[in-house]
């Protein structure tokens, strides 16, 4: 492999890596707070993409502008699941909140059949990300060196919110003793709608990336990327939001790498998310950076 | 202050308290001892709004706050140490007291307390970064007192303070609650170790599997016979 073919292959693992990772950093703050796989998320994906297609569309915004109002609105909706659908389960047995969340997946998509239609739907991408930005003979798409630098920069606002805001200290309290946060009273309830929008958001951005990538609409899309995702998560240790970001990149690093040495694997690319899983799990059970979580009664 | 009338507790099938009354003066130390299983954590978890499943009323300020939210409980100014301490292990001594204050939004207030918190546990400002995991069983349990202060509660509960700790300890978290009763804190406080907790207290009750069986001061009830036998070893 030349230099130049490396480092296209290089930026396209990181573009889907952290199309991943967005996406893996929801599933993983929901589980670690409640214990639950929002099997919803991946609609939530595929709702942002939709939600940029009317946007542009209906109400005639510019992408950028549509774009960070269907992650808001995307947002907004992850608060409501959350408050309709979990909610009022918190005290159930977890299993009743887990299928809770896969009929509010089933409810999503085929709302999303209802009101979208089943027919895929070709994408708007903006004209800047056509043209490839050529140095020497490496030929780069705007669009790997766009959708790093912006999952980049919302990593970076999350952290900033665990770490550095009030929220975010609930967020790491909630997490580890719900009980006791209670008791220090914190807003048990408030925090957890919080991190259900912020999740939310994050997936929305990822599905609106992941329409410049591959522009069609289905609502169906989310399935198979929130799937990888949710391996990626528990690849990198569910619960921690660093080991979503490794395993999500790990991912689409090794899904873009292995394709691109072994042509003849092409075929089996969706096979490689579990057979890392596989990997991972037998050497470490909980999972690169993940520690033993107590289970909840 | 708080005046606790007839309080019932079920958890499924159990009936952890079985009509319990008491009061908990302003700038008082009342104490609440019993053997492992007699209703005592129930009792301050009631409190806290931390069960649901609850009978009875809690008057506190003149308002029944049976029912209310552990986050209107904890703004109304009562907050709770917990039994086993209950730090949180992963997170810095620092965050650790902030959580204390997560309920406060005046932070010209909260850095005040933070200063006076430091001042009477000097070894935690020493380890306002470490992980609070990382301390020493003393040390944890100076956190959790420290972390409920930063609250700034009128009313503290106290769950087992001396639970697991070396005798010199247990004397140095007694003198420091005292301390804080001292500065106009009202007290509520928990124990196994009955000796210890009567000597401080003002008031004091005894709970036997759900119900309280004895009450009086400090004094009266450590001479009383029955307790002796029963809660301090003869
Ligand atoms: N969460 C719970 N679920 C069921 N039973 C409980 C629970 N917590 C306490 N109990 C029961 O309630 C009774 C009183 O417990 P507790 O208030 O913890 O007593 P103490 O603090 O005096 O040791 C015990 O019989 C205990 O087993
Ligand atoms: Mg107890």
């Amino acid at each position: 492999m030349s230099l130049a073919m490396f480092v296209q292959h290089l930026l396209n693992g990181v573009t889907l890596g952290s199309l991943y990772a967005l996406i893996a950093i929801g599933y993983t703050m929901v589980y670690g707070i409640l214990r639950l796989i929002n099997f919803a998320h991946s609609e939530i994906f595929m709702l942002g993409a939709y939600f940029v297609f009317w946007g542009i569309v209906l109400l005639h915004l510019p992408w950028a502008v549509a774009m960070v109002v269907a992650v808001i609105v995307v947002g907004a909706l992850g608060v409501l699941v959350d408050r309709i659908a979990y909610r009022p389960l918190r005290d159930a047995p977890r299993i009743s909140a887990l299928i809770s969340a896969i009929g509010v997946s089933f409810f999503l998509q085929n709302l999303a059949i209802v009101v979208f239609s089943a027919i895929p739907r070709e994408v708007y991408r903006p004209d800047w990300l056509e043209n490839a930005i050529v140095v020497g003979d490496i030929r780069v798409l705007p669009l790997t060196l766009f959708v790093p630098v912006l999952s980049f920069l919302l990593m970076m606002g999350l952290v900033f919110i665990v770490y550095k805001t009030k929220p975010g200290l609930g967020m790491r309290a909630i997490s580890k003793d719900i009980e006791t946060s209670y008791a220090m009273g914190v807003p048990v309830n408030r925090v957890i709608a919080i991190t259900f929008g912020i999740g939310s958001a994050l997936a929305a951005a990822s599905g609106i990336m992941w329409t410049l990538r591959y522009p069609q609409l289905q609502p169906v899309m989310g399935m198979i990327p929130g799937f990888k995702a949710f391996i990626a998560a528990v690849v990198g240790g569910i619960g921690s939001i660093q080991g979503a970001v490794i395993g999500g990149i790990g991912l689409g690093l090794i899904e873009i790498m292995a394709v691109a040495v072994f042509p003849d694997l092409a075929g089996y690319r969706d096979a490689l998310a579990f057979i890392l899983l596989i990997g991972i799990l037998l050497v470490k059970p909980t999972g690169l950076l993940g520690e033993k979580l107590e289970d909840k009664v | 202050m708080l005046s606790v009338r007839d309080l019932h507790v079920y958890y499924d099938g159990i009936h952890a308290l079985k009509g319990i009354s008491l009061e908990v003066p302003k700038g008082k130390i009342v104490t609440l001892i019993g053997a492992n299983g007699a209703g005592k954590s129930s009792t301050l978890r009631a409190i806290s709004g931390l069960v649901k499943n609850i009978k009875g009323s809690i008057v506190y300020d003149g308002r029944d706050i049976a029912g209310q939210t552990p986050v209107d409980i904890v703004r109304g100014g009562i907050m709770m140490s917990p039994e086993g301490r209950k730090i949180f292990p992963h997170l810095s001594v620092l965050d650790n007291l902030m959580l204390g204050a997560y309920s406060r939004n005046n932070k010209a207030e909260i850095q005040k307390d933070l200063e006076w918190v430091y001042e009477v546990f000097p070894r935690l400002k020493e380890r306002s970064g470490q992980k609070g995991g990382t301390l020493s069983g003393g040390e944890q349990q100076m956190l959790a007192l420290a972390r409920a202060l930063m609250g700034a509660p009128n009313l503290i509960l106290l769950d087992e303070p001396s639970l697991g700790l070396a005798p010199l300890l247990v004397k140095n978290v007694f003198d420091i609650i005292q301390n804080i009763n001292e500065v106009g804190k009202t007290v509520l406080l928990v124990e196994q170790n009955a000796f210890a907790a009567l000597k401080i207290a003002h008031y004091a009750y005894v709970l036997e599997t759900g119900s309280i069986v004895l009450e009086g001061t400090g004094k009266d009830i450590m001479q009383n016979a029955k307790v002796c036998e029963a809660y301090l070893g003869g």
